[in-house]
Parts: C-alpha cells; sequence; structure tokens
C-alpha cells in the first residue's frame, strides 16, 4: 500500500537531529505524563517511535484517501446553501479520515486532548497532506487556530473550546482580511462592541477573502475600540458557530486550492469572546497566528514542491522521444535533479525552522508554570529571535521555490502537462497562491531583512560553519567564499544608510543568506548521512552561481538609478 | 438495544499482491521468507464492519481472535490501534500445518472459550489459501447460522440482524438470528485507519511468548499496565484433541505442484464487437486465465 512516510525516508532522519532531543525533553516535561496518561512516551526513544508511528498513519491517510480525493475535489469544490459551506464530497471524506484517526490537535497538550507532539512532527504531517492536496492542507492546517486560543486564551475558553478539536473535529478559521484590509490589517473596520445587557461582546461587518470561513470555531480580528483607525484598536475574538450569526455571502473562484472555500462573511450582530486583552489583537495575538500561517505555507510548499517533482520524475520515465525515455536527456535530467536538491535544501530550513519554534514556543509554556533559569531565558530569547527571521524567510524561499518546481515539472509534461490529463495542471494552479497569502513574498523579504540587518543570519551561518567537519573543506570553502560575499554587499548597503536602497535590495540579500543557510543544512546533513553529499555538492553548485549574479547586480548598482526605477503619474491613495 | 459480544476472525497472510520475483522456492512452494506478512484484506472488511456495529451500539464488547505463529500477534495490535476491546491470540507449534478443517477445529474450539458471543465475523477468504471455507466450517461445527459475502449490515435488533449479500449476479438480503457467524465481502466498505492514540497506548503490547525477550523496562511495564499483555492460548487452554489439529488433523495433501511458465506466441485482434468481447472472455475463461 502507498504510504507518504515510508516512501519519504527523509521524515525519518530529520526526528534524529540532535536539537530534537531538546525540544522533545521541554515538551515532555522530562517525561513525567506517563503516569497520568497511558500513550504519553516513557522516554527520548518511545517520543520518536510514537511520532514515526503517527506520521505513518498521516502517510498512509494522505495516500490512500486525501491524493485520490484531489482531481474529484478541485472539480467539484464547495458551494453554499442557505448561507453555509458545503464542502466538496472528498474533502469531508478527507476530514473524517484524519479525525477518526485522531489527528485533529495533534500540538495540543494532552490535558486539552491533544497529542502533545512537538511543531515538528506536525509540520511533516503537514506537508505530506499537502503533498496529497494542497487545497485540503489548508482545512486541516487551521487546527493552528487551538494554539493561539492556547497561548493566549482564558482557561474557561480554553476548557471549552480545546477539547472539541480532538474530541468533535472542529474545523476553525483566521478571520482576518477585508475588503480593503488586506496585506494592511492595520485598517480592519469589523465592529466590535460591547453590549452591557446581553453582557457579551458583538461582531458586525463584513470580512473577505477567509480560508474556510464557515468553520465550527472562528479566530476573529475587529476593530473594539470606536474612533481609532490604526493597529491599537483591534481585539481579537472567537466565534463560535453555534451561535449561527454568520452568513457566507460569497464563495471566490479561484485558480487553484479550490477545495478550500474562500469566504466573504457577513457577521450580523454576531456574539463573540474576546481574546485576551483588548487592543492586543494584531500586535500580539495575529502576529503569533501569522508565524505560525506562514510555516504552514513553508510546509504546505514544501509538500507541493515534493509533488510537483514526484509527477516530473514518473512522466520523464516513461515518457520517449526521439528513441529514449526523456529522462535521459540532459535538459531533462538536470531539471528534476535541480527539483530533488532544491526540496532537500528547503526541508532542511524548513525543519530547522520549525526546530527552533519549538524550543521558544515549549519555553513560553514552561514560564507559564515555573520561572525560567537565567540561562534558558537567553536561550528562549536567542531562538526566539531566531525563528523571527528564519519564519519569513522559510515562507519566501519555499514558495518562489515550490512555483519554480511546479513550473519546471509542468514543462517536462510538455503539451500534455499543459492538459487536465494529468495531476500537475492542478498542483501548478495550487502553488500559485503560496507565494501570496500569509503575506507576500514581498512582504517576508520586509520581516527576514531583520536578520540581515541585525546580523542573525550572518552569525547563525558562522555557527554552522563551525559545525563542518574536515572531511567537508572544500564545500565549507566555497560556502566561506559565498559568505564573504554576502557580508560584503550586505555592509556595503546598510552602511549607505538609506531607508528605500535596503528595502529595494531587501529580496536579494535576504535570498543570498536564505541559499548559504540552505547550503550549511545540507553540508551538515550529509555529514549524518551520505545520501545528502550529492545534494550538498550540486546545491553549492546552484547557489554559487545564484549569489554571484545577486552580488554582481548589488555591487554594481547605482544608488542614483533607484530614482528611474520610479514610476510616474498615478494618482496615489484617494482619502 | 443491549450490547453485543462480537469476536472477528483475523489471520496474517504473507503478502501475495506485491510477490517479487523469489516469492517461490525452486521447488514451487512459497517462500514465507522472502514476503512480507499483512493483515488478510478482506478481514480487515470484518473488522470494520465489527466496530461501525460497536460504534453504532454502545457497550458492544469487540475481541480480535487470531492463530497462527508469534509473529501474527502483530494482528492482534493492529487491531488494538483500530479499536477493538481485547485481542487473543492462538498460538503452539502443535497448530502449525493445518488445513481449513483443523483450523476451523483449533477456533471453534477457542471460540468456545470465549463463549458467550453474539456475532462472529470474519473475511470471506483470506489471500494466501482462497478457500473460504474456515468462516462455513466455524459456523457449521458451532452449529449457528452463517451468512456468507455480506457487504452491509442492514438491521440490527434484539433478535435478529440483518444483513445484504454481495453475490456474482446480485445482492440479497436475508436475516439470522443470535449468534451467528458472517464471511465478509471485500466490497464492504475499508477499514479506517489506525487511531494515534490507541497507537500510542497499544504499541507495547506483547504476548507471554513475545516478553521472553523483552527488556526490564517492557516487563515493569506490562505490571503497570497488565492489558498490554495478550492473552494466548495453547492446545492445552483451548483443551484441543492433539489428532484434530496441525498436520495430524490435516486430511489435505499437496499432491504436486507445477510451474506454469506464461509465454505469448500469437495475437489475435479483435474489434470492439460484444461478439468479439464475449469470445474473448469464454476462451479466457476456458484457459481459466480469469473465472
Amino acid at each position: 500500500m502507498n504510504n507518504f512516510f515510508k516512501d519519504t525516508p527523509d521524515f525519518k532522519f530529520h526526528l534524529e537531529h540532535p536539537l530534537v532531543q531538546k525540544i522533545v525533553k521541554l515538551k515532555e516535561k522530562n517525561f513525567s505524563e506517563s503516569e497520568k496518561y497511558d500513550f504519553a512516551p516513557l522516554n527520548h526513544i518511545d517520543a520518536i517511535d510514537s511520532y514515526n508511528k503517527i506520521l505513518d498513519i498521516v502517510g498512509e491517510i494522505c495516500a490512500s484517501t486525501i491524493a485520490k480525493n484531489a482531481e474529484s475535489v478541485d472539480i467539484e469544490g464547495p458551494h453554499i446553501e442557505n448561507g453555509e459551506v458545503i464542502y466538496a464530497k472528498g474533502t469531508t471524506e478527507n476530514y473524517q479520515a484524519l479525525y477518526k484517526a485522531g489527528l485533529i490537535g495533534m500540538a495540543l497538550p494532552r490535558k486539552y486532548g491533544g497529542l502533545n507532539f512537538p511543531l515538528l512532527p506536525y509540520v511533516m504531517a503537514a506537508e505530506m497532506v499537502a503533498r496529497a492536496d494542497a487545497g485540503f492542507a489548508n482545512i486541516w492546517g487551521l487546527q493552528d487556530c487551538a494554539e493561539t486560543i492556547y497561548e493566549f486564551g482564558s482557561e474557561e475558553q480554553k476548557e471549552k473550546y480545546l477539547p472539541r478539536f480532538n474530541r468533535d473535529g472542529v474545523t476553525a478559521a483566521m478571520v482576518l482580511t477585508e475588503p480593503d484590509a488586506g496585506s494592511d490589517l492595520q485598517s480592519v473596520k469589523l465592529r466590535a462592541t460591547f453590549n452591557e445587557e446581553k453582557n457579551t461582546w458583538i461582531l458586525n461587518g463584513v470580512k473577505r477573502f477567509i480560508t474556510n470561513g464557515d468553520a465550527d470555531i472562528s479566530l476573529v480580528l475587529a476593530r473594539s475600540e470606536e474612533n481609532t483607525t490604526d493597529a491599537r484598536g483591534l481585539s481579537m475574538f472567537i466565534y463560535n458557530r453555534n451561535n449561527h450569526a454568520v452568513e457566507v455571502r460569497h464563495l471566490e473562484k479561484k485558480l487553484g486550492i479550490k477545495g478550500s472555500p474562500t469566504c466573504e462573511l457577513v457577521f450580523k450582530d454576531a456574539p463573540a469572546e474576546l481574546v485576551g486583552k483588548e487592543r492586543f489583537g494584531l500586535i500580539k495575538y495575529v502576529m503569533a497566528l501569522m508565524n505560525s500561517a506562514r510555516l504552514g505555507v513553508g510546509a504546505q510548499s514544501v509538500g507541493i514542491a515534493d509533488a510537483a517533482y514526484r509527477e516530473a520524475l514518473k512522466y520523464a520515465e516513461e515518457r520517449a522521444q526521439f528513441g529514449k525515455v526523456i529522462v535521459e536527456f540532459p535538459a531533462v535530467y538536470e531539471m528534476i535533479t535541480n527539483m530533488k536538491v532544491k526540496i532537500d535544501a528547503l526541508r532542511s530550513l524548513l525543519y530547522e525552522t520549525t526546530s527552533f519554534v519549538d524550543i521558544f514556543k515549549v519555553y513560553e509554556d514552561v514560564m507559564k508554570e515555573r520561572k525560567l533559569e537565567k540561562e534558558e531565558r537567553m536561550e528562549m530569547k536567542a531562538y526566539s529571535k531566531l525563528a523571527s527571521v528564519f519564519t519569513p524567510l522559510i515562507k519566501l524561499m519555499a514558495s518562489e521555490t515550490c512555483n519554480r518546481i511546479a513550473y519546471d515539472s509542468l514543462q517536462i509534461h510538455g503539451g500534455t502537462g499543459f492538459m487536465k490529463d494529468f495531476p500537475i495542471e492542478r498542483i501548478y494552479r495550487d502553488a500559485r497562491i503560496t507565494s501570496i497569502y500569509e503575506g507576500t513574498s514581498q512582504l517576508q523579504a520586509v520581516a527576514a531583512i531583520k536578520g540581515v540587518t541585525t546580523h542573525v543570519f550572518l552569525e547563525q551561518i558562522k555557527k554552522y560553519e563551525s559545525e563542518v567537519s574536515e572531511d567537508n573543506g572544500l564545500l565549507k570553502k566555497k560556502l566561506q567564499k559565498m559568505t564573504d560575499a554576502y557580508e560584503e554587499v550586505s555592509k556595503k548597503i546598510i552602511e549607505i544608510n538609506n531607508t528605500e536602497l535596503l528595502d529595494f535590495h531587501s529580496r536579494r540579500l535576504v535570498e543570498m543568506a536564505g541559499n548559504i543557510i540552505m547550503g550549511y543544512l545540507l553540508v551538515l546533513n550529509s555529514q549524518r548521512d551520505k545520501k545528502f553529499n550529492k545534494s550538498a555538492e550540486l546545491y553549492l553548485n546552484l547557489i554559487q552561481s545564484e549569489n554571484s549574479e545577486k552580488y554582481n547586480y548589488i555591487t554594481n548598482f547605482n544608488v542614483e538609478n533607484l530614482e528611474l526605477y520610479k514610476i510616474e503619474g498615478y494618482k496615489g491613495v484617494e482619502e | 438495544m443491549k450490547p453485543l459480544k462480537i469476536v472477528v476472525l483475523a489471520k496474517q497472510v504473507p503478502d501475495t499482491r506485491h510477490v517479487g520475483p523469489d516469492a517461490m522456492k525452486p521447488d514451487g512452494t512459497v517462500n514465507r521468507g522472502k514476503l512480507s506478512t499483512i493483515f488478510n484484506p478482506d478481514d480487515l472488511h470484518a473488522l470494520e464492519l465489527a466496530l461501525s456495529i460497536k460504534d453504532s451500539i454502545p457497550d458492544t464488547k469487540v475481541t480480535i481472535l487470531t492463530m497462527g505463529p508469534q509473529r501474527a500477534a502483530d494482528i492482534i495490535r493492529e487491531g488494538y490501534y483500530r479499536g477493538v476491546d481485547d485481542g487473543i491470540m492462538i498460538s503452539d507449534r502443535r497448530f502449525g500445518g493445518a488445513d481449513t478443517l483443523a483450523t476451523s477445529y483449533t477456533l471453534v474450539k477457542g471460540l468456545q472459550k470465549l463463549a458467550p458471543f453474539d456475532l462472529i465475523l470474519g473475511g470471506r477468504q483470506a489471500i494466501d489459501g482462497d478457500t473460504a471455507q474456515v468462516g462455513p466450517q466455524c459456523a457449521d461445527k458451532l452449529r449457528i447460522p452463517q451468512v456468507t459475502y455480506v457487504e452491509e449490515i442492514v438491521k440490527i435488533n434484539d433478535t435478529e440482524i440483518i444483513a445484504k449479500r454481495r453475490l456474482e449476479k446480485g445482492i440479497e438480503i436475508v436475516s439470522s438470528p443470535f449468534p451467528c457467524l458472517m464471511t465478509v465481502h471485500g466490497s464492504s466498505p475499508d477499514c479506517r485507519s489506525r487511531q494515534a492514540k490507541n497507537v500510542m497506548k497499544y504499541k507495547y503490547a506483547r504476548t507471554k511468548t513475545e516478553l521472553r525477550s523483552a527488556d526490564e523496562l517492557m516487563l515493569s511495564l506490562h505490571k503497570k499496565r497488565p492489558y498490554l499483555t495478550i492473552p494466548e492460548w495453547s492446545v492445552e487452554d483451548i483443551e484441543a484433541d492433539i489428532t484434530k489439529i496441525g498436520l495430524s488433523g490435516s486430511p489435505t495433501k499437496v499432491k504436486s505442484i507445477e510451474n506454469i511458465v506464461l509465454t505469448s506466441n500469437e495475437t489475435k485482434i479483435l474489434s470492439d464487437s460484444d461478439t468479439d468481447i464475449e469470445m474473448m472472455i469464454k476462451e479466457l475463461i476456458e484457459h481459466h486465465t480469469i473465472g
């Protein structure tokens, strides 16, 4: 039987990463829960074994149910009946299969019915689900909202909502964007007023582009402070679908991820509960929610890339032209090998980032129970800093690369790929959104540039450098040369001290750093398993030329040219 | 409705659907070492049927029963992962080499030890022998009604169970009193997947024999959590007559095995007319290629 976990040995490999030891120990509070819960791990080996076994279930459901339904879900899509969303038949089947297998609320603590998994195995699961059907990955992935309730909700809210995820298989949504508030969430207008008589908050207004908008439990960003127009007037609320006070007015017709309903919602006197404190909605809670969603898109992108790669390989090994199967032509095998190499690199960055997030989140959690030691506090801070720049980095790199891989995979299919006959046509469409939602690539660069300006990337690169063994001297030299070049141009741009120039080059600088980081991660992987030797070597070939190009562009760039790029004659923002 | 006690008969079989080039030994017997083992597919359908009845009738108990060598304990664990309440392993070297007659005798002795029960479910047939005899033989020996080829349970109440049978040329809906035995057809719903918490809870379930080679941690865990120890029944435990089990209880003897090398030396062009297709089907049936 096909199984997406079994056919990807890299999952197992990455679960054996040295950092995982630390994560599991903290997450499992030194394995004290096994006294209380019969499914809690006894020790580290037991925990890793459980992750492997549960991921094996995910892999089986992905192959036997979700991937098989992907085509029909793409064709059928969801629809509206009486103001409510009805999923495609396959979508319901997929969700039921995962729910019955106990895979909703994977990362929630056991106390609330969850499996208490670190994010790492959860992200691996998300990657497999996305490989099977990227659109469905959104619906399943929105269980992230439970994390936000866990982090910021009151104990009463936690007890009321969290157990429903694993027990009842509820779905969730993050209800943020509006017609005039997309990337710029500060302009959110949906009104929240407190009704003294009913002793509850009431929501009124319209939300747009809401993924899975008709979910059982929604986290809604709304303006709770009258006469405000900025981020500080926004709070976060839980809306419970059982109140039947939200109408789904419209479902968007989309290019891809068609199985995932994208809703326009009308809130009509909808009762809601405040999460945490007023005014912290956007500045704190949505930021946390966004970061986990970005990591989610990272996983989704790697999953899509993997699906596209496998389709390309399969087709190229079967399709014969000029008396040979096309995989034998240099133009084709180069494309396919580079896909694999890039996926190996992205996967390493994805799990590295996830581990950073895991460590600082688990410390945050420990903090709820006891004061952290000084050393722990410093570690938490360091990992939080790393996570804050690695998260936009993986979102940017993975989404852009998955689009490239989907493009190349369709290319390998030739004219057939342009037809509806092969899955690549759907995968290609599904890939397109990843570099747009949860913050466009351009916005990820804005967030990740802090890793360049505060030298977090460089320091981390130096740390990786120190871990490279002597056997890899040649590769290390190449990476050191690239690092020098990156250091030189980033220093140059920072020193000019021109914000617009920094913005202009930000993506180039971030990508240069990202390439070097992934290069090092592959070299370090190869020190644990020789099968990564090839990827490490070939990846360096790729990024050497890519980074040189960026280096040349930045070095030869004339600051005065910036003016020439500006567009003239537009009318500006209407007030 | 009063809760039911259901027993699922399940078998571990070699994975004959994924046969490699060295699956057979030169003498024509199955090279078991080269074939991975799986849960017999039809038995998984039976398990699903049992679990779906359990879902709909509160307090219903499902017990999974298997006979086989030690590695067949995987079947019990797989049952736990999917939600059975109990598992029992019938295992003893002396049961080895059993044909369907000896197997059904052994299973019946186990079932009698387990009694009372309301419903016994098994797969229609196992993919290694394809006999479809063990279920009916068990029912006959137990002197209870049997319903074969079940696809769906239409209705259950305190006194009867109504099932839909999937036959070659249609369906049949039949009713039976309790207790009864049903064999389940592969057209019934696929078995649910393993449940995450169950997997973590039961992954250390072991038979006593398996525990002999276990480490300290495993032994202390079994002491703390007795439900992890899978009951294992020997010849004596089920009070079996030694002449009716294993090789000595099996009248079936393999007379000879013939190696068939498939060759194609002629090509036929068929039109898409009904006559041509019919002729082709007839020929395939005559040559025992299908049917």
